[in-house]
């Protein structure tokens, strides 16, 4: 019954979207670390999303293909008392965007109650199939 | 087409038209699901058209202008399915817009609904007429 591939569907947006919002609050918790285990500042992460085609279905879900690094500059900030301070003076500061990351958060989140809505509607839907002729 | 019984006759058109609405809302869901994946293009098939058909015995086909060319494989799809043309389309490729998606999605709901009660009071009146 394609209603119940719905749940697939949906459910396969909501995973994507909290892996989504997992990886902005974990840029957000860190827009102030500038170093890491490995030495360097810490780099922006963002998630890439696909379509994913169920085998025979019509339908397609959406799934989570890669975690990507920003590739651009940290931000370089004037603070010679900073340990971490090159020869010049400069500490290099994360990437994080916190304006970019909080449109991120909402974007996701919005898009994650709209499948929620979604999955409400396709049970009320199959509930009142079931009781047909009833 | 197979032989229908007069019992299958009077339910086959509302048949039909839940089976074409829960494809639809499949597709529906499929683009509200794909709102923000780089490149995905909206879908969604002609109602009317897609009903007609089916109520037609029509399956959805290929046109061939040439004897050489080959049918496509339509697979288990009850109608043929269109890409949206984007009224705002975003720079990515993705042309989902949610507002146009949550309204046929709602829409569609309750017409599935529609659809469900409309058979509900058909298979009351037969009972009646059944029991007496």
């Amino acid at each position: 019954m394609s209603l119940l591939n719905i749940f697939e569907i949906a459910g396969s947006a909501m995973t994507a979207q909290s892996q989504r919002l997992n990886v902005v609050s974990s840029n957000l918790a860190n827009a102030d670390s500038v170093t890491s285990s490995n030495g360097r500042p810490y780099r922006a992460k963002q998630v890439v999303f696909s379509e994913l085609v169920f085998g025979g279905a019509t339908g397609s879900g959406v799934k989570v293909t890669g975690v990507i690094e920003d590739p651009s500059p940290g931000k370089q900030v004037f603070d010679p008392k900073h340990p971490l301070a090159d020869a010049q003076g400069y500490v290099t500061m994360p990437n994080v965007s916190v304006v970019d990351e909080m449109v991120n958060m909402i974007a996701a989140a919005r898009s994650y109650q709209n499948n929620v809505e979604m999955m409400n509607t396709a049970k009320t839907l199959m509930l009142k199939t079931l009781s047909l002729g009833q | 087409m197979t032989t229908l019984t007069p019992l299958d006759n009077l339910f086959q058109f509302h048949q039909n038209a839940l089976n074409l609405r829960a494809f639809r809302q499949q597709l529906l869901a499929t683009n509200i699901a794909n709102a923000d994946t780089p490149g995905y293009k909206a879908r969604d098939i002609d109602f009317a058209a897609a009903l007609r058909d089916v109520t037609a015995g029509r399956t959805v086909s290929l046109n061939a202008s040439n004897g050489r060319h080959l049918g496509a494989a339509t697979g288990n799809d009850p109608a043929a399915v269109l890409y949206r043309s984007a009224q705002q389309p975003s720079i990515d490729g993705n042309t989902v817009d949610m507002d146009v998606e949550r309204n046929r999605f709602a829409d569609n709901a309750v017409h599935y609904d529609a659809n469900l009660t409309f058979l509900n009071s058909q298979i009351k009146l037969m009972l009646a007429a059944l029991q007496g």
